[in-house]
């Protein structure tokens, strides 16, 4: 029973342990109907909530959601929007990463941080028919319907 | 009838590319920085590259095909994307706390600081915190970021006996990659031994 215990705690300390190596960021604020898919678990977007690689963050037509990223980069993301978290890496001791999201439909902003200070073009984010790549800045990207 | 309205349907249907491409346009407007600065964005299409580098450029890529450049307004952005700006999360706060040379302590200056840096950790609703660790020149660079390290991790203590929840704190060392005071190599300068703290 005490092994089976401390088999538990084990098993919760490796999964806390690899939950935080792979955080790229944490959801800072939300609203309206919000929601991350992971591996096609569905998870609540709410303050808080982690944010990792390869995650996808879906709103409705009244949700919105920001996000600070580990490398002090923000995003916010609009109302009726697919993005896709697909790779984020970020050393905090040398700045050096790489980061790739998709904007499949919807609005994002964008405030690069320190992952494009250390490596202008670190950062891309891609849309349907085109790639930005980032050399620093606060921008706007929307992909939808005319008008919409 | 029915059926020439089908086929002209499916005929829509597959010259927009089917489902995987529905008919979409694409729009980029670069923001005014927050410090003043902006590095630009670059849009590109195939071979088509758009360069945007001053406040309010756009790009814009229409069901044509093509990418043209634009110029955006703050009313527009505003009416178009003003709810979508405005979910951004607050700009990181950073502030910089030094020790009482060779003890464990901070210096007053220091103590002072820390009630502001715990004061801006509780007024935020889901609070995550930072501590970067920096060393001078003196010594190698390996030992450096061991050192920077452990120097954020004695902040980190002061902060959790402050009762900030531990779990919301990450801890690095930058070894003497950031240097507040510019020096040759293996020069003691006290400025340089600071933890940065990035409240977010």
């Amino acid at each position: 029973m005490r092994g089976a215990i401390a088999l538990a705690g084990l098993a919760l300390a490796v999964a806390a342990f690899s939950a935080a190596a792979e955080d790229a960021g944490q959801i800072k604020t939300a609203q309206g109907s919000a929601r991350i898919e992971r591996d096609g678990k569905i998870i609540p977007a709410v303050p808080g909530a982690h944010v990792l690689q390869s995650d996808s963050i879906i709103t409705g037509e009244d949700g919105t959601v920001g996000v600070t990223l580990a490398d002090n980069s923000r995003l916010s993301i609009g109302p009726n929007t697919v993005m896709s978290l697909d790779k984020y890496a970020f050393d905090t001791t040398t700045y050096k990463g790489q980061m790739d999201a998709s904007l499949k439909k919807g609005t994002m902003v964008v405030i690069s941080g320190k992952l494009v200070k250390q490596t202008p073009g670190a950062m891309r984010i891609h849309t349907p028919s085109s790639i930005m790549g980032v050399r620093g800045t606060k921008f706007i990207v929307h992909v939808g319907q005319p008008s919409s | 009838m029915g059926a020439l309205l089908y086929t002209l349907l499916l005929a829509a249907y597959v010259a927009f590319g089917g489902p995987t491409q529905p008919p979409a346009e694409e729009t980029v407007v670069v923001l005014p920085g927050e410090h003043g600065k902006i590095g630009g964005v670059v849009v590109h299409r195939g071979s088509q590259e758009v360069v945007l580098d001053k406040a309010y450029a756009s790009s814009h890529l229409g069901l044509d095909g093509d990418l043209e450049r634009q110029q955006a307004s703050p009313e527009r952005v505003q009416q178009e994307f003003g709810k979508t700006v405005a979910a951004l999360p607050a700009a990181p706060a950073s502030y910089l706390l030094y020790f009482v040379m060779g003890r464990d302590e901070l210096t007053d200056e220091s103590k002072s600081r820390l009630k502001e840096v715990l004061a801006e950790i509780r007024n935020r609703p889901v609070p995550d915190v930072l501590l970067i660790g920096h060393t001078d020149t003196v010594g190698g660079n390996q030992s450096n970021d061991v050192l920077s390290r452990q120097r954020a991790e004695r902040v980190r203590d002061i902060l959790v006996r402050a009762g900030i929840k531990v779990n919301r704190i990450v801890v690095t060392g930058r070894g003497e990659r950031d240097l507040l005071v510019p020096t040759r190599d293996n020069i003691e300068e006290p400025r340089n031994r600071g933890v940065e703290i990035n409240v977010r």
